[in-house]
């Protein structure tokens, strides 16, 4: 199993290598150490790889993912799993602001808090945050679910377009043309699913989350309205 | 950008490394405020003394200097050289004729004044003036330095950070104020006087404006949460403390760390990876319009 220490490894030099790694690749398993904090650690994967990092790391941790699973032994900052395709990230401590913004597929799984604006204009990524997340997140979220065991900050969902927003926690506000809707049998199904994929397997109950989406009356062009525009 | 660094010591035993650690959390922050660098560090404090950190030219005959000083203060004025700044040691109460006597000398400015507090601010990267001011020989009990990338004034030293505008007060603020003209003249119709253009300078005149009026340092920071308009992040300090506090918006990174030994602030985590016991520190991002302040004992 490839061992990188950072503390004597270029973080450009470790992406180089997990980038030239072919999809068939028996090299799967890697570990990082040291990342002291460096951005853009393991950005741009491309393969079925699991890349493990003991320790924080900070701007744009797993950015880009595709197909891999990259695991933060610790704190993730700014703008972690950023425009990521698929694959999974989960940071096992807290991350900071825009948390798997633009994120357009795969799964982002955060075991503590995020900060503001997790899931930013998001656009098919499924994010499940254990603990809280801060202000203005899912803003323009466009695609994709955002759970949320703790609370959320102020102006959740502000402008939002078709993504789905779970919160088990109090919500300080919702942004606008974001609304509270009805948690159908459906909606369940798919919090059990997600749920289930960030590892909570059945320990926790989806009655106690309230659903939140798009009112779908910023984003339409109103033909009977057309004499105000 | 811009860079924060404030370390605020709980365990004595380490304010002899003050210095060395904080030059240690500019470093890193290099890549985010190559143009400038300052730093504020608490030391001790003299019985019935005032210290003035004084800067002048390269060329500044130090001995005339002082020889005027002395004369205006009625004896010999202690004092110590670090590159372009000197750290004079006046008797308190002497304050105004040594102030007077400086006006004599129009190429040497006050970069701070207080009890506690010496104020060092070049241009250049972080390596090179904690290297040029010896800032790994300072200690003391807390100490804010900041890298700074100019947005909203010119790469001057005047522009660099910290700014203070009163006794052992001093702010580095990572951010731009947008209403920092309108609040400027206030304070300066309240008595406040600014010696740049700078809205980094006029959020730490409005610190020193409530502190003048008797609030606490928890109190003045919360009234600027009302009074300044903006992006910032503000590490402050004081004689006995150590603040925090970021907008309530927030774009701009904060990380804070904390074991039994020290508190410290970092723009980024990359600012906090050689401070003594990281590995077990509680490392958090400070939360939007959030008060967070540490006082001496």
């Amino acid at each position: 199993m490839p061992d990188v220490d950072l503390a004597r490894t270029t973080v450009r030099d470790l992406n180089a290598a997990l980038h030239r790694l072919p999809n068939d690749t028996n090299e799967t398993e890697w570990r990082v150490r040291n990342p002291r904090g460096q951005h853009s650690v393991a950005v741009g994967l491309d393969a079925p790889l699991t890349v493990e990092i003991d320790g924080h790391v900070g701007y744009y941790c797993a950015g880009m993912n595709q197909h891999a699973t990259v695991v933060v032994n610790g704190n993730a900052g700014p703008g972690v799993a950023e425009n990521m395709m698929s694959g999974k990230v989960w940071v096992k401590g807290d991350a900071s602001q825009a948390a798997g913004a633009t994120g357009c597929g795969g799964l982002l799984v955060i075991d503590g808090n995020a900060s503001a604006r997790c899931g930013i204009s998001m656009k098919g990524v499924d994010i499940v945050v254990k603990g809280a997340v801060g202000h203005l997140s899912a803003f323009m979220a466009q695609a994709g679910n955002l759970v949320v065991l703790g609370d959320a900050g102020e102006a959740l969902g502000d402008s939002i377009y078709e993504a789905r927003l779970f919160v088990r926690g109090t919500v300080h506000g919702l942004g606008a043309d974001c609304v509270e809707k009805a948690m159908e049998d459906q909606h369940k199904a798919e919090l059990r699913r997600l749920l289930d994929a960030a590892g909570l397997d059945g320990s926790v109950d989806v009655g106690a989350f309230r659903r939140y989406g798009s009112a779908r009356q910023l984003y339409h062009f109103h033909i009977d309205k057309a004499g105000s525009y | 950008m811009c860079g924060i660094a404030g370390l605020f010591l709980k365990d004595r035993t380490l304010e002899g490394d003050l210095g060395v650690l904080l030059a240690g959390m500019l470093a890193p922050l290099s890549d985010r405020g190559p143009d400038s660098t300052g730093f504020a560090v608490y030391g001790k404090a003299e019985q019935g003394a005032l210290k003035l950190t004084l800067r002048g030219p390269r060329s500044l005959d130090v001995e005339a200097l002082l020889h005027r000083l002395g004369e205006a203060v009625g004896g010999p004025v202690a004092h110590r050289r670090h590159d372009t700044h000197v750290v004079v040691t006046i008797p308190a109460d002497r304050e105004a004729a040594a102030r007077q006597a400086l006006r004599a000398s129009p190429d040497v400015s006050i970069v701070g004044s207080g009890r506690r507090m010496e104020l060092f601010k070049e241009v250049g990267r972080p390596d090179d003036v904690a290297r040029r001011f010896g800032l790994n020989r300072m200690g003391g009990t807390h100490a804010i330095g900041h890298t700074r990338m100019a947005t909203e004034s010119a790469v001057t030293t005047d522009g660099a950070h910290p700014f203070t505008t009163g006794d052992d007060q001093c702010l580095v603020h990572n951010g731009s104020l947008s209403n920092h003209n309108a609040v400027r003249r206030d304070l300066i119709r309240e008595g406040l006087t600014f010696q740049t253009e700078n809205d980094s300078e006029v959020a730490a005149g409005f610190i020193t404006s409530q502190l003048r009026g008797g609030r606490s340092l928890e109190q003045a920071m919360e009234a600027s949460l009302a009074a300044l308009d903006g992006f910032y992040t503000f590490v402050i300090g004081t004689e006995a403390g150590f603040g925090v506090l970021r907008d309530p918006i927030a774009c701009k990174p904060a990380v804070m760390a904390e074991t039994e030994r020290w508190v410290a602030f970092g723009t980024e985590y990359r600012a906090l990876v050689d401070l003594p016991g990281i590995e077990g520190a509680r490392v958090w991002e400070p939360a939007p319009a959030r008060v967070y302040r540490w006082e001496l004992h």
